[in-house]
């Protein structure tokens, strides 16, 4: 139904066009430098008041109706609603919405070709509506535009304006961007801490939300405030983390040294681009080269030392996640490296100091508060970092530092508590909302304190 | 004559800098030097050597994947088996058995033939159902078709199971029949090899036990120690944490006790080791093998034996496959083989190996490029699973993200870097841009469960929400990279166009976009590589999920090729290793050739100002 | 030394040597320190310098004047092998430091920096503080035993460079805090600290106002005692003022040398003419 409206739109576009056009130049009389703007203005602008207001409709339609709609097919079907989880209700919907308009159905039964009967009416009546809505629409935005097409008319001028307040809204999307994700992060997280306190959740020592409905069964009403403490997982995350940046800071920030002072261009060439593949991996293959080949071969190192090592310890997930960071750490640190002057390099230079020298006493104290910077966004981009420790780091949360112990971390629990089916009220579902609420302010304020000293080291040498 | 200053040394300035202590100094100080640059080399070459060994890695165990191992049997696809009228009507499982029996005739018992059943794959059946279904014409007549093995026969046959080793025999070979076994005799030591391999094994295999051993000894007292220091603690623990502690306490517990019996089991073992070691000097006793030990077939006369005693001179043992006894085999017409890993810790048994070895014999096997693989979509069995419905899902979804993104974000851009008014509104925008970029990505995921599925309604799995939020994670790399290719673009050219005139819009959509093009293009492409290798997020909107069927719209559940992949890495089948390893790799082949088409772009039509 | 040498060494011809200020400049003949033999550079395919013969006198100023682009800084940066960092430059002939030709292999391009030291056309004084940016050099040449020793070098060095007075109070603040005179006269400090044997100065003055201009120039002159300078310079009055010696560089060619009130007196070059009578450049 949607690309039929789209593709009428699009005829009615053109015609509009054409109509506004010859009209124009009509009203003109055939003296098209009689007109304010050119023709083709007053085209564009008969089909934008045409056209625009019911495409603007058509997409909230779009976002908005499916959800109102099975809100009235579930009225209609009684206390199914009650009856069904919301996992088997979801699964109700959508094979009923298959039966009804077609698609892959998983099996069917009485009570969903009912829903389906429904879907298909409430369809029907509002396809009536909403194509009634549009013409409404069309025909006043087509009757007053084309109205009002004389040879003063500053069609130029709407045109421009609409397309300005097209860009507008463009850009303001990345701000709903982060409203959105504010908004969504606060409000559900808020609905945990009803269940949960902040103060538990903030500073508790114990996570096993698993055990969460073991004793009292799926319909316990009260929350064990206890089994959320987030600490336990930000420890893990902080020992990845650091395992991490122990290996990437020294190999990425030497690397960008060894490129800009010293690689011949030849070297470069080659060198270069083995850490920009090295930064493409996708992370999900640096997750299964943790889980398949480093895991196994530290523990067995570990063996071989009379170690016991975890099969999902730290330091695997920590080493392949500090491989997928030096990349990023060395494009960063070469950036700030480059930006310090030659002038400071000449200077030393022509004071007799070699190249190291020069580098460890005039070029790294001048780069560091870059560098800096830099290892905090390597910070906040392996704090984030999921894929490489949902495929390699643990699941039970382990107070420890020690490496060789399996830890989980922020991010691993996130996956955990959402994937599969799910209740979405449950606090267990919650708490990984409050979780992404803790790693988007963490992270955020990371990358906020990097890019304003950035900024600050930036502004020191321009 | 000219004057040279050194001759005058009277008017030089201090010479510091050309004495011996400062010569070495200068030595010294070149050490450091040379030390810093070698540290460079290092880092780099150590970044280097993590790309090469995950690449082996991947590549090594991903292309075995790309061929498959089918057996070609004559099928019998005549009307009194399948009914041309309703050819999906008919048993094809029952055709293809029939078929496998005909070829291996003496495995005639029932459980015989079920191992032998068990060669081909469980999907075969639906395989040539769907081959007949489509082509017609197959009907009719007995015809030589291709079925594939199990995913364990296809490893098998790939190498990818055991080591096999052929030991070198000398002597003649004779038989004599008892009851169920044989008994083989060589006219030289030629078992001697397969006794000495034995001891070699049990000496491995101890001394390892031994490690073990003491690592789970260790394991224990730590085990143990924390019981006690949990005890403490709980007695210790105010009253409304007593639950937990004793739960914590009660799993500890459990825990020490797994330890403790692990432990006397391999101690157990370690004994039973050391004494058959002790044993093993006295040659004239017979050696039994078992499960736990490296198998040893004789190859003779057309069969296979598998060897359950053995002396230096004869062994005795099960016949795998039968073999013609009637005559003595001679120096040479007979074969000694070693089948390294032992029987208990693989899961193709040895009488798979030997029917498998039989059907290769035959010449039954055949290795193909494996269509099954990138032709269907999800399954359990690992002989089924394909890329397929992956791809497609990718393709939906990145479709979805870049007719979101690359519009959105090249209009930003175009009103950020032209139009915006320099107020601290769009200074705003701008550090929310940067910042955007950094968050992480799973949080996006979580925007999209929240407002997409739980607000808006869409259907969960569907590459349409996949893609809304890849694109609203991709926005900010295609913003920042229009505005850096528009500020690349001269003033001097939106000038030129303002002063015939134009309006300034139609001098940025006229002159400006089109020389920014390459530019935004090559970020585009940068961004949709970035998304596509993108797994979190779409792991929270639920396109996790496990779906056979091939999607043919973005409305359809689906899932996307890195989530393909993550999902396989936790199968524990072997054969799934290989597979996600193989659609790692064509993960990676897609990224590079957007890169490369990136690459080329930028080299192409980058202009310098 | 006959006549004919000195002629031909100096290229003073005898018609000059009739005034009575070559007279006073044959007096002051000094040895030579550094000696340019038949210099070619090239960047890349394009060349800059055309066999370029030059002697630089010890305990003179040197001063290489000529319209911009003509190669005068390129030869400067030879004189103590800057030009190393660039990759596509590429230095024929010889230079000799007290007949030792500097780009022998066997040269070690650290200690020849550290015995003909530079000083930039725009202060570049590094981040750190004034004492620190003066210590550079002589810590990592290892010039002081101890930290006394080391204090002692920073003031002298400093006093030399006439800014002592000046920042003696505030040695711990940035060396950028300084105003750019200071600065140039902190980066003439931090390259004296070294004990150079020979001072470049490319434009030292180029980015400075009239009166620190004064005040470097008064300080070149002082330094002459020590020091062997050579200055590049775009001002042909700084060059009268602070130089005893003045080469005339155009397009890549050394035109003419001399005793600087020759060259300004009485150029033998219609270019050199037209150049310091303002015609171009």
């Amino acid at each position: 139904m949607f690309w039929t409206y789209v593709a009428i739109l699009l005829v009615l576009i053109i015609t509009a066009h054409l109509l506004g056009r010859t009209k124009a130049v009509h009203v003109a009389g055939e003296d098209p430098s009689k007109l304010h703007s050119r023709p083709g203005y007053h085209g564009a602008y008969l089909a934008i008041l045409t056209a625009g207001p019911a495409f603007i409709t058509i997409i909230l339609w779009l976002l908005v109706w499916p959800g109102i709609m099975e809100q009235l097919v579930l009225s209609r079907m009684g206390d199914i609603a009650e009856v069904l989880s919301k996992p088997e209700l979801q699964a109700f919907i959508r094979d009923a919405k298959a039966i009804a308009f077609g698609g892959i159905v998983g099996f069917t039964d009485a009570a969903k070709e009912e829903a389906a009967r429904h879907f298909a009416s409430i369809q029907q009546t509002s396809q009536y509506v909403e194509s009634l809505v549009l013409a409404i629409m069309v025909g006043v935005g087509a009757y007053w535009g084309y109205k009002s097409i004389h040879p003063a008319l500053r069609a130029r001028h709407f045109v421009e304006r609409s397309v300005m307040g097209l860009l507008m809204v463009c850009s303001a999307v990345a701000i709903l961007t982060t409203i959105g994700i504010v908004l969504s992060l606060i409000f559900e997280s808020l609905m945990f801490f009803r269940k949960v306190p902040v103060l538990d959740f903030v500073f508790g020592m114990h996570w096993s939300p698993q055990s969460a409905f073991e004793g009292a069964g799926a319909e316990a009403a009260s929350t064990d405030a206890h089994i959320f403490g987030a600490i336990p997982l930000l420890v893990g995350t902080l020992l990845i983390t650091a395992i991490a940046i122990f290996v990437a800071a020294p190999i990425g920030l030497l690397s960008a040294i060894y490129l800009s002072d010293y690689a011949s261009a030849k070297v470069r060439a080659t060198a270069k681009p083995v850490l920009e593949i090295l930064a493409g991996i996708p992370t999900v293959v640096y997750g299964f080269f943790a889980a398949l080949v480093v895991a196994p071969f530290i523990r067995g190192w570990g063996e071989s030392l009379g170690l016991s090592v975890s099969s999902e310890s730290a330091l695997a997930a920590g080493l392949v996640m500090g491989i997928m960071i030096i990349p990023f750490v060395s494009s960063l640190s070469d950036d700030v490296i480059n930006s310090v002057p030659q002038a400071l390099r000449d200077g030393s230079a022509g004071l007799g100091a070699t190249k190291s020298e020069t580098i460890m006493k005039v070029v790294l104290p001048s780069a560091l508060p870059g560098i800096v910077s830099a290892l905090i966004l390597a910070i906040s981009r392996a704090i984030g970092e999921t894929m490489i420790v949902v495929m390699a780091a643990g699941l039970a949360a382990n107070m420890t530092i020690n490496p060789l112990e399996a830890v989980t971390t922020v991010t691993v629990q996130i996956v955990t508590l959402l994937v599969g089916d799910q209740e979405f009220d449950s606090a267990k579902t919650l708490a990984a909302f409050a979780l992404g609420l803790l790693l988007f302010c963490i992270t955020l304020a990371l990358n906020i304190f990097a890019l304003r000293v950035v900024k600050k080291y930036r502004e020191q040498y321009d | 004559m000219t004057n040279i200053a050194h001759e005058n040394p009277e008017m030089n300035t201090s010479r510091v800098h050309t004495t011996d202590a400062a010569r070495k100094r200068l030595k010294k100080r070149y050490g450091v030097e040379w030390r810093f640059r070698a540290y460079g080399i290092a880092a780099i070459t150590l970044a280097a050597l993590c790309l090469v060994a995950l690449m082996t890695t991947i590549i090594s165990s991903g292309l075995p994947a790309f061929t498959y191992n089918y057996v070609k049997l004559p099928l019998d696809l005549t009307a009194n088996r399948v009914d041309p009228q309703n050819p999906a009507g008919a048993s094809y499982n029952k055709i293809i058995r029939d078929a496998l029996k005909a070829e291996a005739p003496f495995a005639a018992s029932r459980n015989n033939r079920r191992t032998l059943y068990a060669l081909v794959s469980g999907g075969s059946n639906v395989i040539l159902q769907r081959q007949v279904l489509a082509d017609p014409e197959l009907l009719g007549e007995t015809r030589e078709i291709e079925v594939p093995l199990s995913d364990f026969a296809d490893l098998y046959v790939k190498g990818l199971i055991t080591d096999r080793v052929a030991h070198k025999t000398g002597g003649e070979l004779s038989f004599i029949s008892n009851g169920d076994e044989f008994t083989l005799s060589s006219s030289a030591p030629d078992f001697k090899v397969a006794l000495s391999r034995l001891e070699a094994y049990l000496k491995e295999q101890s001394s390892a036990l031994q490690t073990r051993v003491n690592n789970l000894q260790n394991s224990e007292k730590l085990a143990a120690s924390r019981v006690e220091r949990q005890q403490n603690t709980l007695q210790n623990a105010p009253l409304d944490r007593k639950d937990i502690e004793t739960q914590k306490l009660e799993k500890l517990r459990s825990t020490h006790n797994a330890v403790i019996a692990t432990l006397s089991q391999q101690k157990a073992k370690l004994t039973a080791y050391s004494d058959r070691l002790n044993n093993f000097s006295n040659k004239q006793l017979e050696e039994t093998l078992n499960h736990e030990l490296p198998s040893f077939f004789v190859i003779v006369n057309g069969g296979t034996l598998k060897i359950n005693r053995l002396t230096e001179t004869s062994v005795t043992g099960e016949v795998l496959v039968p073999f013609n006894a009637q005559t003595t085999a001679a120096q040479g017409q007979w074969q000694l083989q070693e089948l390294t890993l032992p029987e208990a810790e693989r899961k193709f048994s040895d009488k798979e190996i030997a029917y498998t070895d039989y059907l290769v014999q035959a010449g039954a096997i055949e290795s193909h490029w494996n269509s099954i693989f990138f032709n269907s979509g999800a399954s359990r069995e690992p002989e089924m699973a394909g890329i397929w419905g992956a791809v497609v899902g990718s393709f939906w979804t990145m479709l979805v993200t870049l007719a979101l993104s690359f519009p959105i974000g090249v209009a930003a851009a175009i009103y950020l870097e032209e139009f915006a008014p320099k107020n601290r509104w769009t200074h705003l925008i701008e550090v929310n841009i940067n910042n955007l970029a950094a968050v992480p990505s799973i949080v996006f995921g979580l925007l999209g469960l929240a407002v997409f599925l739980n607000v808006f309604g869409l259907p969960r799995s569907a590459p349409v929400v996949g893609g809304m939020v890849l694109a609203l994670m991709t926005l900010p790399t295609i913003i920042i990279a229009s505005r850096a290719a528009i500020q690349a673009v001269p003033p001097s050219i939106r000038e030129a166009a303002l002063g015939v005139g134009a309006s300034r819009l139609q001098a940025v959509f006229h002159h400006v976009l089109p020389l920014a093009m390459p530019g935004i293009l090559t970020g585009t492409i940068i961004g949709m590589a970035q998304a596509l290798g993108e797994t979190a997020p779409l792991l929270m909107i639920g396109m996790v999920a496990f779906i056979v069927d091939i999607p043919v719209s973005p409305v359809d559940p689906s899932t996307v090729l890195p989530v393909q992949i993550f999902m396989w890495a936790d199968f524990p089948e072997p054969a799934f290793q290989q597979k996600t390893s193989a659609a790692i790799m064509v993960l990676l082949g897609f990224l590079v050739s957007m890169n490369a088409i990136a690459i080329f772009l930028r080299k192409r039509f980058e202009r310098r100002w | 030394m006959t006549m004919d040498v000195l002629e031909e060494k100096t290229g003073i011809k005898g018609a000059h040597m009739a005034t009575a200020q070559a007279a006073i400049n044959m007096q002051e003949n000094k040895p030579v320190k550094m000696q340019g033999k038949d210099v070619c550079v090239h960047y890349g395919n394009k060349q800059a310098l055309f066999d370029v013969n030059l002697d630089i006198r010890q305990n003179e100023v040197t001063a290489l004047i000529g319209p911009s682009g003509c190669g005068k800084s390129t030869f400067l940066r030879c004189l103590n092998r800057m030009n190393d960092t660039i990759d596509i430059c590429h230095v024929d002939g010889d230079i000799l430091l007290d007949s030792e030709d500097i780009y022998d292999p066997k040269i070690d391009v650290v200690e020849l920096r550290a015995r003909v030291g530079m000083v930039f056309q725009k202060p570049n004084p590094f981040p750190k503080s004034i004492f620190e940016n003066v210590a550079y050099g002589p810590r990592i040449h290892g010039l002081a035993k101890n930290k006394a020793e080391l204090e002692e070098i920073v003031a002298t060095s400093l006093q030399r460079a006439g800014l002592f007075n000046e920042v003696k109070d505030r040695l711990d603040e940035p060396g950028t805090g300084l105003s750019g005179g200071q600065q140039q006269r902190l980066c003439i400090a931090r390259a004296i600290a070294v004990s150079p044997e020979v001072i470049l100065m490319d434009e030292p003055c180029s980015a400075l106002d009239p009166i620190a201009t004064a005040k470097v120039e008064e300080l070149i002159d002082e330094l002459r005692e020590k020091y062997t300078i050579v200055i590049v310079t775009h001002s042909m009055q700084q060059a009268a003022r602070v130089s005893q010696r003045t080469a005339f560089f155009h397009m890549g060619i050394l035109v003419e040398e001399g005793f600087t009130n020759d060259i300004f007196t009485n150029p033998e070059d219609q270019r050199t003419q037209d150049y310091i009578t303002g015609r171009f450049g």
